[in-house]
């Protein structure tokens, strides 16, 4: 009789250390109440622009099913230079300096474990989005938090940055427009951060997937800084700005050296990125720009209409210049974010997400997505006012 | 264009029926620069109507419509003026167009039955000195309406929860 397996002996120790995901939490939470109202979505309620479909299906027909070059496409590497040449004027060298990817989410795995040794330090600005702690970790590097608040409009302050740096530093992760605070930074403040990042030699991994969704003025694109190009990472992609969500498209842009570390594990755990979804980041690129201008603006009133509504309901709630969350203030209301967040969601039915999914910065406050319909967000509004009545 | 012009525009566009005070929501406008700001553009005829687009086969309509090509002769020194002017005041004619290619006007005629838009299209369209040639296309199914699609999608729904 063979010996029995015991298969927990055999999780890697990593794994008992990354905590669990609060958003799995809230989703599990969600699924038990019917008819909910959804603030709780991280991506576009619009599908993907027709064009951008129709191009997708018109490649099946044509039977383009194979790999591509490791690196993506050619024409779609092509693209994504042009585009950053004539947005931010930061040139990128598509043969060796840009890697399509499967989502932000691989060029953020890539990107970290390019360049992390075990013990690294890589800072992590809180609130986070969710999955930048985890990856470290599982890179064996050590993520080192750095608070943002409300009263800085949750910016990076470059002193709190400089705080945290130690000798162990090997880079900090910038999310600006930010998931799940809404908020940006001029072109002041980042430069603030650039003078620390060089001063300190450190690396950084911008992510910036939300840059088309800017209300009140440009992106400041961290690479285009003086002196930044070199010493980023630079990553976006085609989720928030087209609405690509399911396609799992994205790409990294770093110098020649960074990219190729990174292709080297790419090429071995992914392979490529699907050629479907590179077909239709082309055509985004080359023809979305119309439509995807439609959808900010969509966006943009359904911020002005979200957050007015939450003032007025008394939950302070700052401007929110970017991506397509809002993230008010229930620390006056007595509750916690979490009891809040749930209170809410048994009583009117309505889903939040608590500010503490993203990091102890987040307490006291909620994640309320507006990337859903206006009808939506008005009733939404109308069950939250009962609610903070009833409180 | 300014910017909130434009907002406000999507917005009617959307919903035509949307209040001043849902507009200044959306736009961070107040409420009394909105109905200003569309008061000045119903005066100068930016916004032209309110319309409803309705599903006439749902409602169970017997109108029929059609879709009448023609080519026409020009007069000298008026141009399709006068013989554009002629067509669209008959109410029968909801849509005049002037095109390029093969024909010069397009004109969406309707009626209560097709032997009344083609007795219309015969006794006063064809009639007139301008007009070289008719060319009738009944209309037997719509499908999309001034940008709205008349038929429901499926769509397969989003997570409740996603990060």
């Amino acid at each position: 009789m063979r010996k029995t397996c015991r298969p927990s002996r055999f999780v890697a120790d990593v794994m008992k250390r990354v905590p669990p995901s609060g958003i799995r939490r809230y989703f599990d939470l969600a699924s038990e109440v019917d008819d909910v109202i959804s603030l709780g979505v991280g991506e576009p309620d619009f599908v993907t622009p027709w064009h951008i479909r129709e191009a997708c299906i018109h490649s099946l027909e044509c039977g383009e099913t194979s790999y591509t070059s490791n690196y993506g496409l050619i024409e779609l590497r092509e693209e994504i230079s042009r585009f950053f040449s004539n947005k931010f004027s930061t040139c990128y060298d598509p043969n060796s300096e840009i890697l399509v990817t499967s989502g932000v989410s691989e060029a953020l795995d890539l990107a970290i474990r390019a360049i992390t040794n075990p013990g690294d330090e890589i800072i992590v600005p809180q609130p986070s989005y969710v999955a930048y702690i985890p990856s470290v970790m599982f890179a064996g590097g050590v993520a080192v938090p750095v608070d943002t608040c409300l009263e800085n409009e949750f910016k990076l302050n470059a002193e709190d940055l400089e705080a945290v740096i130690t000798d162990k530093t090997k880079a900090l992760i910038l999310n600006y427009p930010n998931n799940p605070t809404g908020a940006t930074m001029g072109k002041k403040d980042m430069e603030a951060i650039a003078d620390v990042a060089a001063e300190h030699d450190i690396m950084v991994i911008s992510d910036e997937v939300y840059d088309c969704l800017t209300y009140h003025g440009k992106h400041t694109c961290f690479a285009s800084l003086d002196g930044m190009r070199d010493r980023t990472i630079l990553l976006n992609g085609f989720s928030k700005a087209y609405a690509m969500t399911g396609f799992r498209m994205a790409y990294a842009l770093a110098p020649r050296e960074v990219i190729s570390s990174m292709m080297l594990i790419h090429q071995y755990s992914m392979l490529c990125a699907p050629i479907i979804a590179q077909i239709g980041a082309i055509e985004a690129l080359r023809n979305g720009t119309h439509e995807m201008e439609k959808m900010v603006r969509d966006y943009d009133r359904r911020r002005h209409l979200i957050v007015s509504g939450l003032n007025k309901i008394g939950l302070d709630c700052f401007e929110p210049r970017g991506a397509f969350y809002a993230f008010p203030s229930v620390e006056h209301t007595g509750l916690t974010s979490e009891e809040f967040a749930e209170k809410l969601l048994f009583e009117q039915k309505v889903v939040t997400i608590p500010g503490t999914v993203f990091g102890k910065a987040g307490d006291g406050f909620l994640r309320c997505s507006y990337a859903t319909s206006r009808e939506e967000i008005e009733k939404a509004l109308a069950r939250i006012e009962a609610f903070v009545d009833g409180l | 264009m300014d910017e909130y012009t434009r907002h406000i525009l999507e917005c009617l566009e959307e919903d035509a029926r949307m209040t001043h005070d849902q507009i200044a929501a959306l736009t961070g406008l107040p409420a009394e620069e909105v109905s200003n700001r569309i008061k000045e553009m119903e005066d100068n005829g930016i916004i032209r109507k309110y319309k409803t687009v309705v599903d006439w086969d749902l409602a169970g309509d017997e109108n029929v419509y059609a879709i009448i090509e023609l080519k026409v002769s020009l007069e000298r020194r008026l141009g399709y003026q006068a013989l554009v002017e002629r067509l669209y005041k008959f109410p029968e004619v909801r849509s005049v167009r002037l095109l390029s290619g093969q024909y010069d006007l397009s004109l969406t005629v309707g009626g209560q039955s097709m032997k009344e838009v083609a007795f219309f299209v015969a006794e006063k369209i064809s009639t007139l000195d301008q007009v070289q040639h008719t060319t009738t296309h009944f209309v037997l199914k719509t499908y999309k309406e001034d940008g709205i699609i008349l038929y429901e999608e499926d769509r397969v729904a989003r997570l409740p929860v996603t990060p």
